[in-house]
């Protein structure tokens, strides 16, 4: 398994130009292995010079079978692994498996964890717009707003830690509500969060968007109309940098986001800098969506008291036998939906997060699909970097915002 | 030491070779950029303000593997991407460490499938485990500070 | 469900025939294999659905006849409308026809199809394996295929085990 596998020429010359098989053209490989590739994304470029003429993306480096493996265990354990797909988003991941599950088996979902969902949900939009503005801002060079970036993220990963003992993979989100309640010093934490980072993100855009350097290598780059962007089935800011406002959040608002007033930014020029600056407004207004979800968070329970598909709390276990069995049922055995498929899709950091599941009855899924925003906007990269430097098309990638979990799943 | 007591304060010291070699080698051993999944992320916060590894000699990554002499796995390793691991662990110059961050790169973690290699120690020789999914900042400080003392006791004739 | 909607389900079910399910509020059209590039047209250019979603596919073995269902998901983003497909496909030399000239992401959709479940897509430009490294044999998602997990090593099995897994030579 360890032998180089050679795939030759051949094989690939329906993709490449005829100027690449006559030799005028240089063949390039940005490997694996390279510190502006977010991750291990292959890319093949054909050169003429230092401008791109083609470039064919080779994926599957972190492809870990998540689909297939989901198959084997039940629906509460298999959640553990949705976590690490898109690793930047992982309430996200959460989020989507469990309103497909809870679609699946018609389970409601009390008020209060509605809208802690959609508050955990906006902080981690917030934490991975931050990683990729540090990591496309390092990509053309800008390298201390990366340790800005991070500084504002520790404040973030803090609030997660605070309300589930883990900074990155929580797993807190689970089918029927939460895992818990939140602590009592949540919303002084992210009522904290929320006075100082405004002022941050004026911050970085005073650092940015304004900035000579970083508006010569953005402006005009990796230009896509609006049109074509939905036959390629972008999502995300990608896609909202061109002109459509499709955000899944206003198309098919899920767990209450109808009751908050926030706006859904758009740009028509197309471009990197379009993207970026959608992403710093993005940032904006999910403050306003988690200010909004925090002043009104109601009281209540926080898992659905449907036993039969949610583990009943702990205290009742000594007390009442029939949580004893439910519990009993649900950890050794797991719990029965009907038959049938479903889709269920949420707004990720990077565009439309979908997941389709089908159930056969039985206690583990039958077929686990997600539908992975990035893998569709990686597909647009050859389309955008034509006729651009290599130089560019790292901005490029930057832009379209790719985590290669996601992709490969 | 007897030799200082008899010069007095000329500035010399003594010290065995290898002490030296190894002491020299902890503290400016830099990294190379081998970020594959989550862990990556965690390594990225280690290196950023918060929980500075520079304290610690690695300043910078470095993305080539001729200039590096530490490669951190950081995330799984699938069968698609471990001969492209090997080759760059043989790409780097002697003396190299191989530190196994998280469970997928120490046990193939919560993924045992067709995909996914049961930890990079099938390819690489490794010198230290770090265990979490992902590790803490602090978790990989730890095990770089476990790599430090691991290279204060060797001999010349480990990598001769 | 909308009106505009349950027209569109009408329309597709008198053009092409086949039936629907429904389950959970959401109904899908079920239709042949042999006219999913027709119907695909009729959706992209007269009912205005414009965004392809997803492509995939689930495996039904051991059921031979049709073993795989392709699925299908479009969205009218100017009309707010979800649309639900399925073709059933046999599980001898599966095949059907790719949609990628009307919807330009069922491109690596379509490859990743056959990737993981060796479904051929006539007319698609460019099919070759995306996930799995391209000397890979079989089709890792069929459910015939193993999962080729790693027996775990407990303490009366270790040295069998550490004796076959791979170890680096240096």
């Amino acid at each position: 398994m360890t032998q180089l596998q050679d795939v030759s020429l051949d094989g690939l010359s329906h993709l490449v130009s005829e100027r690449a098989l006559r030799g005028e053209t240089m063949l390039l490989n940005m490997g694996p292995q390279h510190p502006s590739t977010h991750g291990v994304l292959r890319l093949l470029l054909e050169l003429d010079g230092e401008t791109v003429v083609n470039c064919i993306p080779d994926i599957g480096f972190l492809h870990t079978g998540i689909e297939k493996n989901m198959e084997s265990k039940t629906y509460q354990k298999a959640e553990v692994m949705t976590d690490r797909m898109d690793y930047m988003n992982p309430v996200g991941n959460n989020f989507t498996y469990c309103l497909a599950v809870e679609k699946l088996i018609g389970l409601d979902v009390p008020v209060r964890a509605q809208a802690i969902r959609v508050i955990l949900a906006e902080l981690t939009r917030i934490q991975s717009h931050l990683v990729w503005l540090g990591t496309a801002a390092l990509d053309v060079a800008a390298m201390s707003v990366f340790l800005y970036c991070f500084r504002e993220r520790e404040q973030i990963l803090d609030i997660m830690e605070l309300v589930s003992g883990q900074r990155m993979m929580t797993t807190y989100i689970r089918p029927g509500g939460l895992w818990r309640d939140v602590p009592v010093e949540f919303e002084a934490a992210v009522r904290d969060f929320l006075k100082i980072m405004p002022k941050r993100i004026d911050e970085y855009e005073a650092m940015l968007t304004k900035n000579p350097l970083f508006l010569d290598r953005c402006l005009g780059i990796g230009v896509i109309s609006g049109e074509e962007a939905i036959n390629w089935g972008l999502s995300g800011a990608t896609l909202r940098g061109s002109g459509p406002d499709y955000d899944v959040r206003k198309f098919a608002p899920y767990s209450g986001y109808e009751q908050y007033d926030f706006d859904v930014p758009t740009r028509t020029q197309g471009d990197v800098y379009a993207r970026y600056i959608i992403h710093i407004e993005e940032m904006r207004q999910s403050i306003r969506i988690v200010q909004q979800a925090l002043d009104k968070l109601p009281l209540g329970p926080v898992r659905s008291n449907n036993y039969k598909f949610v583990p009943p709390p702990r205290s009742q276990i000594g007390t009442s036998m029939e949580a004893l069995i439910h519990h009993f049922k649900l950890w050794t055995e797991g719990f029965y939906p009907p038959k049938g498929a479903v889709y269920a899709a949420t707004e990720s950091p990077r565009g439309e997060l979908g997941c389709f599941l089908e159930s056969d009855g039985g206690p583990k899924p039958y077929r686990v699909h997600f539908r992975a925003p990035s893998f569709d906007n990686l597909q647009v990269l050859p389309r955008l970097s034509k006729g651009h430097f290599v130089a560019d098309l790292v901005a490029i990638i930057g832009s379209i915002d790719i985590v290669l979990g996601d992709i490969d799943r | 030491m007897g030799l200082e007591q008899k010069l007095g304060n000329m500035g010399v010291a003594t010290v065995k070779l290898e002490e030296l070699v190894n002491w020299s080698r902890t503290n400016a051993m830099w990294p190379m950029l081998f970020g594959l999944a989550c862990c990556a992320i965690e390594m990225m916060s280690a290196q950023a303000a918060n929980y500075d590894m520079s304290r610690f000699g690695m300043e910078l990554m470095r993305a080539s593997p001729r200039q590096s002499d530490l490669m951190i796995v950081a995330g799984r390793v699938t069968r698609k991407m471990a001969p492209v691991v090997r080759r760059l662990y043989d790409q780097m110059p002697d003396p190299k460490w191989v530190i196994a961050m998280g469970d997928c790169a120490s046990c193939g973690g919560i993924f045992n499938n067709y995909a996914v290699m049961q930890g990079v120690d099938e390819v690489v020789p490794v010198d230290v485990y770090v265990a979490g999914c992902p590790p803490r900042p602090e978790a990989l400080i730890h095990g770089v500070v476990t790599l430090h003392e691991k290279i204060r006791g060797e001999k010349f004739k480990d990598w001769a | 469900m909308s009106d505009v909607l349950q027209n569109h389900h009408a329309r597709l079910l008198k053009t092409f025939g086949g039936a629907t399910t429904e389950h959970a509020g959401e109904i899908t059209v079920i239709l042949p294999a042999e006219r999913i590039l027709e119907a695909a047209r009729l959706i992209h250019d007269e009912m205005g659905f414009d965004y392809l979603a997803y492509v995939t596919a689930v495996d039904y073995w051991p059921e031979e006849n049709p073993r795989f269902h392709v699925a299908y998901t479009f969205r009218s983003l100017s009309q707010k409308l979800t649309l639900h497909l399925r073709a059933p496909v046999a599980g001898i030399k599966p095949s059907l026809a790719s949609i990628e000239s009307v919807y330009r992401n069922a491109n690596w959709q379509e490859r990743e199809v056959y990737d993981m479940f060796g479904i051929h897509f006539e007319g698609h430009s460019d099919l070759r394996r995306i996930l799995m490294p391209a000397d890979w044999v079989g089709h890792p998602q069929r459910k015939d295929y193993p999962l080729g997990y790693e027996e775990p090593q407990y303490s009366f099995n270790f040295d069998e085990i550490k004796a076959r897994k791979p170890a680096p030579k240096e």
